[in-house]
């Protein structure tokens, strides 16, 4: 069987872009590499409306790599991420870290990372782009390499790191020991035709979970994300919270659909379990933050427990045992369009924190008293960001909750929306302090804050996204529809 | 171009705030007087629209008028294709063509009255329209989730608005500051509304039609909402959309929240906000859920009538202006909720008639104080003494909302609390009768405040340090004196009103009665 390898055509230009930018890095002075981040820019541009134009459906190695609807529009989704998280932390970059050419490089092997990883359809292949994603995760973390607190943020961020990825390996092994294969097809058929659980199975499966709800800082695994976000450069903690979350939901929806549907009575207690614990307590461990990274990463361990849930929903099984996929199709669009929107708010947020940090220095939440004043423009994104996360109209975060929320009571889960809508009301109090700092408080230091054009541009772009997806869902409702088929077919 | 009107109105109602809003964005907010002068006249083209609405709209036709329907987003699903499944229906009955009329006056008034509000007058106008488009927007959609979705955006800019533009208040024993004051109040809003939402997704599941649209759901009552759902749902409903209605217990956030706000939030609050919360148990409690309205409502009527008297209690001890009129709401609120609670044609009209009257009146009362407070800077009735003398045509304003507060005949008060009392006497038999004698000794309550306050705030001799004030201005007197019109044309002419209101009343009041 010949490969059809025009189909990796993204994920080879990406390569080569990581590095093309690491070897101009070797070449270029000192003063130029500041322009190594529009190379990495229009690199990526530039693959992107290759990936737009040459899109194809195949799948490559027997199977291992899967190209449909849904790898692209992940696809998409990270090379646009890619492209706002490089802009957004070109100015960081300059000002508090050196080798960028190394910085840019390793930040884009983790776009491929998280590119492969939604076309990986075989536990090990995830498991490979899972690491590169890590790997890249780790160093970068730890890349502010005189900032103490950097340091603390990577040895953390390696150790549980490692320790979840053996987690992983070792659920991967007695999975493939029971059943014989490591293919998300094959899996459900053999756990179809197997008619009791081997014990090895339910540890494999349990190793598993437990692994991939660390890559997603799911409650009890979430100690980590506080400490790292902190200690992370801006633009890694941006990253952090958007792209490696986004590509772990990009595999675990993967996964359950096509090869867990099946026993979806056995795992949905678990998920359930796990996306209370994490909604309650991502949302109750913000309420007590000063410093507006830390909340952010338990902001963001509150929405990993909206998707939890979303995820537990996923099956609907009928009364005679059929699988219904009209219900499934409905929970996975609310999933997919809930990220969306989560990544859309999340990076506004993130970029307006990073241009204030670049000016002032500072990140704890008592630092943006005045803001509104100083920087209107600016203010104004990060308090819809701030809306959309709490989840209020006119912005993404409410339409996409409403969906998500709607589909999950539709599969008899009315109760646990319940608790998320509860949690969410919860989450409203520390995002409207921010709000208060911004635009109540009289601040001290009353210099207007310039940000830069590009910056401005980015700042715009993701406030018409929120408002556009908000209002306007219909058209990317239309490609999340078209992804979640080509899943759940 | 009537038809064109018929179609788009209800749409420009909405659509015409949020492009104030855009523009007032673009306007540099160092030219106060362009900023004032656009949001002047964004306010009247919408307050004319929906002036236009109200006399356009003809109550002898049955059902719905000015339909409005745009296909939004589709929910694939088990119940089949799903096209359309969430769409943005507009359409308004008796009711709401009369609260439409309220948002519009009110919104008119509260521009001119905010005509001097010195800090950030670009950015107050911005989260002035956000509130009035969401206001509008839930008086005229008819889908579920576009209702929730306007609902949640009125409560938006609250925090803002009164945390930015809003004043703190201390008295010997104890001080609310507006931060305070604002946080509670979104808080406690949004805890109402997640009630609601899990009412309307449970009211979407069991209906099963894979859509949220109200009429199209209103069919299958009897078929899917089961009657014990039903029962189940309206408690939801009833303190969610309760909460915002100030609904004894949940009623303390109301008096903190319109003390604090600035005067035209104030007014817009407590005239028109609260008044989405009733509108939302007629609309969505009342209408999908027959069989539980007729359930609870004798709960609902009780706390109404505590409502009534605990607020009026309440507002008798209070020295602060504001805090009067604050606990004045609660109780009058309290009427409303009652003579919905009566599920007879004469209480729920004059609920209805309330709802505007009380709106109209409050806004009044909330416009003349902000005259005082902004010339005198204290709203502390024991610190005002002899006002009249320098303030006349201020005092007389205050007399005048004061006495339609009281329910003076020949003020729209009186017409709406007398209905409400005799739908009362008429509905509940015996504790129909002694429920109905509660309400009428609110009122007496009501009377002893407002006219103590009244002369001991404006008659009596002048304190010295009073000497130099100026009376309300022209362009108070004349956002004033809207609104005065409007209490005295319903007080003495309501008949156009009510038929306009029974218009509304009478195919939710069968729903119901054809349900037992």
């Amino acid at each position: 069987m010949t490969n059809n390898f025009s189909l990796l055509i993204p994920e080879f230009l990406v390569t080569g872009l990581a590095f093309l930018i690491l070897s101009l890095d070797l070449f270029i002075s000192e003063k130029r590499k500041n322009h190594l981040v529009w190379v990495g820019v229009i690199g990526l541009f530039g693959i992107l409306i290759i990936t737009l134009l040459i899109f194809s459906n195949g799948i490559l190695y027997q199977g291992l790599l899967v190209f449909d609807d849904y790898t692209n529009l992940f696809r998409i989704f990270f090379l646009i991420a890619g492209i706002i998280v490089l802009i957004s932390s070109n100015e960081f970059v300059k000002s508090n870290i050196k080798y960028q050419g190394e910085f840019y490089g390793i930040l884009i092997f983790t776009i491929l990372a998280a590119m492969l990883l939604a076309s990986s359809s075989e536990l090990l292949t995830a498991y490979i782009s899972l690491e590169l994603l890590s790997f890249g995760l780790y160093v970068l973390v730890s890349f502010d390499r005189y900032n103490l607190k950097s340091n603390e943020s990577g040895v953390k961020y390696v150790l549980l790191g490692a320790f979840s990825s053996a987690l992983i390996l070792y659920g991967i092994s007695n999975i493939y020991g029971v059943l014989g294969t490591t293919r998300f097809d094959e899996i459900s058929l053999m756990l179809v035709s197997i008619n009791d659980l081997n014990p090895f199975l339910i540890l494999g499966f349990i190793f598993l979970f437990a692994g991939l709800a660390f890559k997603l800082s799911a409650v009890p695994f979430h100690m980590w994300a506080p400490d790292v976000y902190e200690g992370s450069p801006l633009p890694i903690t941006a990253w952090l919270s958007v792209g490696s979350k986004v590509a772990t939901i990009a595999l675990v929806l993967r996964l359950f659909c096509e090869s867990l549907l099946e026993i979806g009575n056995e795992w949905q207690l678990i998920i359930i379990v796990l996306s209370v614990a994490t909604m309650l307590i991502g949302n109750l461990g913000a309420l007590v933050q000063t410093n507006i990274k830390r909340l952010l990463a338990f902001s963001s361990v509150g929405h990993m427990g909206y998707i939890l849930m979303g995820i537990s929903a996923l099956i609907s099984i009928n009364e005679d045992g059929s699988i219904s996929t009209g219900m499934t199709t409905l929970v996975l669009n609310g999933i997919i369009f809930y990220v969306i929107a989560y990544a859309i708010t999340n990076f506004a947020a993130f970029t307006s924190v990073i241009a204030v940090y670049n000016h002032t220095a500072k990140d704890s939440i008592s630092d943006f008293a005045g803001l509104s004043k100083r920087a209107p423009f600016l203010s104004l994104v990060l308090v819809c960001s701030m809306f959309s996360l709490a989840g209020l109209p006119v912005f993404a975060g409410f339409t996409s909750k409403f969906y998500l929320f709607n589909a999950v009571a539709s599969q008899d889960l009315l109760w646990l929306v319940g608790i998320g809508i509860v949690t969410s009301l919860i989450s409203l109090y520390y995002y409207l302090m921010i709000a208060r700092q911004m635009y109540i408080e009289e601040g001290i230091d009353l210099s207007s804050i310039n940000i830069s054009l590009s910056i401005k541009l980015v700042l715009g772009v993701l406030l018409v996204g929120m408002i556009v997806g908000g209002i306007f869902p219909s058209p990317l409702m239309d490609l999340i529809e078209l992804a979640s088929e080509a899943l759940i077919s | 171009m009537i038809d064109l009107f018929n179609e788009t109105s209800l749409l420009a109602l909405i659509i015409l705030p949020l492009l104030g809003v855009v523009l007032l964005m673009l306007i540099p907010s160092a030219y106060k007087d362009v900023v004032r002068y656009s949001a002047l006249s964004i306010s009247t083209i919408v307050s004319l629209i929906a002036l236009l609405v109200y006399l356009s709209f003809d109550h002898s036709i049955q059902g719905y008028q000015f339909l409005y329907t745009y296909s939004w987003l589709d929910i694939p699903g088990v119940w089949g294709e799903g096209s359309g499944a969430i769409s943005l229906d507009l359409g308004i009955d008796g009711i709401a063509a009369l609260m439409v009329l309220l948002t519009g006056i009110v919104m008119f008034t509260g521009t001119i009255v905010s005509w001097s509000i010195k800090e950030d007058l670009k950015d107050f106008f911005i989260l002035y329209f956000l509130l009035l488009s969401g206001v509008f927007g839930v008086f005229v959609s008819l889908d579920m989730f576009f209702f929730f979705f306007f609902y949640e955006l009125s409560v938006l800019p609250m925090y803002l608005l009164i945390g930015k533009w809003g004043s703190s208040s201390k008295f010997p024993t104890f001080a609310r500051s507006k931060e305070y004051s604002a946080m509670k109040l979104t808080l406690v809003l949004v805890a109402g509304s997640v009630l609601i939402w899990v009412a309307i997704i449970a009211i979407f599941i069991q209906a099963n039609l894979g859509t949220f649209n109200i009429l199209a759901i209103e069919k299958v009552i009897s078929e899917n909402l089961s009657s014990d759902f039903q029962k189940i749902a309206f408690p939801l409903l009833l303190i969610g959309f309760g909460i915002l209605a100030g609904l004894w217990p949940f009623h303390t956030w109301s008096p903190d929240g319109h003390v604090s706000a600035p005067t035209a939030v104030s007014m817009v609050h407590a005239g028109v906000l609260m008044k989405l919360g009733a509108f939302g148990i007629i609309r969505i409690g009342m209408l999908l859920l027959p069989e539980g309205a007729q359930f609870w409502m004798p709960l609902l009527i009780v706390l109404g009538a505590v409502n009534v008297i605990y607020g009026a209690i309440s507002a008798m001890g209070q020295t602060d202006l504001k805090y009067v009129i604050g606990y004045s709401s609660v109780s009058h609120m309290g009427y409303v909720l009652m003579g919905i609670a009566t599920l007879h044609y004469l209480g729920l009209t004059g609920a209805v008639l309330q709802m505007f009257s009380h709106g109209v009146m409050t806004a009044l009362f909330f416009a003349v104080v902000g005259m005082i407070y902004e010339r005198t800077h204290t709203r502390d009735s024991l610190v005002l003494q002899g006002l009249a003398k320098k303030m006349t045509v201020t005092t007389i304003l205050f007399g005048i909302a004061g006495l339609t507060s009281l329910g003076l005949p020949g003020l729209s008060g009186f017409v709406a609390e007398l209905l409400i009392f005799m739908g009362i006497f008429q509905s509940y038999g015996f504790g129909g009768i002694i429920l109905g004698a509660f309400a009428v000794l609110g009122a007496a309550i009501t009377a002893i405040y407002i006219l103590r306050l009244i002369a001991k705030s404006f008659f009596g001799p002048i304190s010295t340090q009073w000497e130099d004030l100026t009376d309300s201005n022209l362009r108070e007197r004349f956002a004033a004196g809207i609104l005065v019109l409007t209490i005295l044309l319903i007080g003495l002419w309501p008949y156009p009103f009510v038929e306009v209101i029974k218009h509304g009343v009478d195919p939710i009041l069968s729903g119901i009665l054809g349900a037992i």
